[in-house]
């Protein structure tokens, strides 16, 4: 493991990243734009904006950086870079690191951008601080990072890589607990949340803005989501071949 | 035989995608010298290549590079390997992607300048690498693997679609790589291109049809050209059984 490796590979991403200002503009804007639509959507039913406008701030960044990193390393893959880079004296990891850390500064931006939309435009009102949702919206883009690296070993195209949005994150935002409290949920369908990484990442959102605040177990969700990264960031090593067919 | 080879392959077996593209490949690279790796399109160059800087998966025999097994993480900055992809970041500037490299690859920081004029694209330096012509990515794809100095090269159609005068010039610094000690090997599937090198492996449908300096396959053959030699290395192959 090399520091200096890592460092140089999160430089590297951020770069590539400001070099497509469209992309950071649609990172940074689409998740305020649509934090503001739904507060006037929900406008005739008092409370709920409060209720579900807070967890999705700190869920905006796992959609986002799951879609960025899969297609970013998709295309590491097929350019041959990552050929390159794989006969080089570069650790797995520090690869891997290198793109957590850039993601995890643009998650902190795009939270701090829609944490502060959110709270001081569109009074959004929560319990504990903004710093906490943005806490659990760094976690939940490290995820979505971990995530995307993973499965981007199992697309070919880029056509591929957009259907794993749909196919990994709906099925977890439609369980999660948003629409339907999961003790709401057919036996089966909880069972199933509790196995998903996403439904701790909301419950953990959803008890620092609408809940207790920043209690134990926002610390145990919190936990969870930073222990499966860790999880798919390995899982996510091994797909990363130094010899292939 | 002076020294140990830089590259000895012995048994070298390689499947893809189901059909045996690699038999049984036995070869020396020697030491110090230009050895061009010469054949059709299609005949296994590439993966021999690739098997050569351990990112091939073998089916048997061995690999030996530089004394040790290929794709050993001790070979991993002493072997320079550019591809016929571009696998360089088409969104950054030339220079951003030397820096990285040389960052990965511990070069000091001095070698991306000294690259740069090496394969003539100090003047590109600012520029995204995805606004160049193909021949001006293909030497920053060069440039990056010569960052660490390392003692093996290997150039996979290095020359493709350049014009004659950059050809020319690449060539020269090949030579003068090699007479600093780098080992190359060079593949083409442009016969004159041969004559350029010190050496020859000729290969034809995963295996090496001949080997020799460019005078004595032309000897050998009695063949006025390299193309002609080749012609006439294929007829006795196949007059041979």
């Amino acid at each position: 493991m090399r520091p200096d490796a890592t460092l140089a590979t999160a430089g590297r991403v951020l770069r590539q990243l400001r070099r497509d200002p469209r992309t950071v503009a649609l990172l940074l804007v689409v998740p305020c734009l649509l934090e503001i639509l739904l507060k006037y959507v929900l406008d005739g039913q008092p409370g709920t904006f409060d209720r579900i406008g807070g967890p999705l701030l700190g869920l905006f960044p796992f959609i986002t950086m799951f879609l960025v990193t899969s297609i970013t390393m998709l295309r590491e893959r097929t350019t041959g870079t990552l050929e390159r880079l794989m006969a080089m004296p570069i650790a797995k990891m520090d690869l891997l690191l290198g793109y957590g850390l850039a993601f995890g500064v643009m998650a902190a931006l795009q939270a701090a951008l829609t944490t502060t939309v959110a709270f001081g435009l569109l009074d959004l009102s929560a319990t504990g601080s903004e710093a906490d949702v943005v806490v659990f919206a760094i976690a939940n883009a490290l995820l979505g990072m971990s995530l995307g690296l993973f499965v981007s070993a199992f697309a070919n195209t880029e056509f591929q890589a957009v259907q794993f949005l749909p196919a990994m994150v709906f099925p977890q935002l439609l369980l999660c607990g948003l629409l339907v409290p999961r003790d709401q949920m057919a036996d089966v369908l909880d069972a199933a949340s509790s196995v998903l990484p996403l439904t701790y990442a909301y419950e953990g959102l959803q008890r620092v803005t609408t809940g207790p605040g920043f209690d134990s177990t926002a610390w145990r969700d919190l936990a969870i989501v930073l222990a499966v990264t860790v999880l798919a960031l390995a899982l996510g090593a091994t797909t990363l071949r130094r010899r292939t067919g | 035989m002076p020294s140990s080879p830089a590259i000895e392959t012995r048994g070298l077996r390689v499947v893809r995608g189901g059909a045996e593209v690699l038999h049984e490949l036995d070869l020396d690279v020697p030491v110090g010298e230009i050895t061009g790796l010469l054949g059709p399109s299609g005949c296994g160059k590439s993966t021999l290549m690739r098997a050569i800087v351990g990112v091939q998966i073998v089916q048997g025999g061995s690999v030996t590079v530089l004394g040790e097994a290929a794709g050993s993480a001790g070979l991993r900055a002493r072997v320079g390997y550019v591809t016929q992809a571009p696998s360089v970041y088409l969104d950054l500037s030339v220079e951003e992607n030397l820096r990285y490299f040389a960052t990965i690859v511990r070069a000091a920081p001095a070698r991306v300048e000294e690259v740069m004029r090496a394969v003539d694209i100090r003047q590109l330096a600012g520029r995204p690498v995805g606004a160049l012509s193909g021949g001006q990515v293909a030497r920053v794809s060069l440039a990056t693997a010569l960052l660490n100095e390392p003692p093996l090269l290997v150039l996979d159609e290095p020359t493709v679609g350049l014009d004659p005068v950059l050809r020319r010039d690449l060539w020269r610094t090949f030579r003068a790589l090699a007479d600093g000690g780098t080992t190359l090997l060079v593949s083409s599937h442009v016969m004159d291109e041969a004559d350029r090198c010190d050496r020859i492996l000729l290969m034809r449908d995963g295996s090496i049809l001949a080997t020799g300096t460019p005078a004595d396959l032309r000897a050998d053959t009695g063949a006025d050209d390299l193309d002609g030699a080749f012609l006439a290395l294929v007829e006795r192959a196949e007059a041979g059984g």
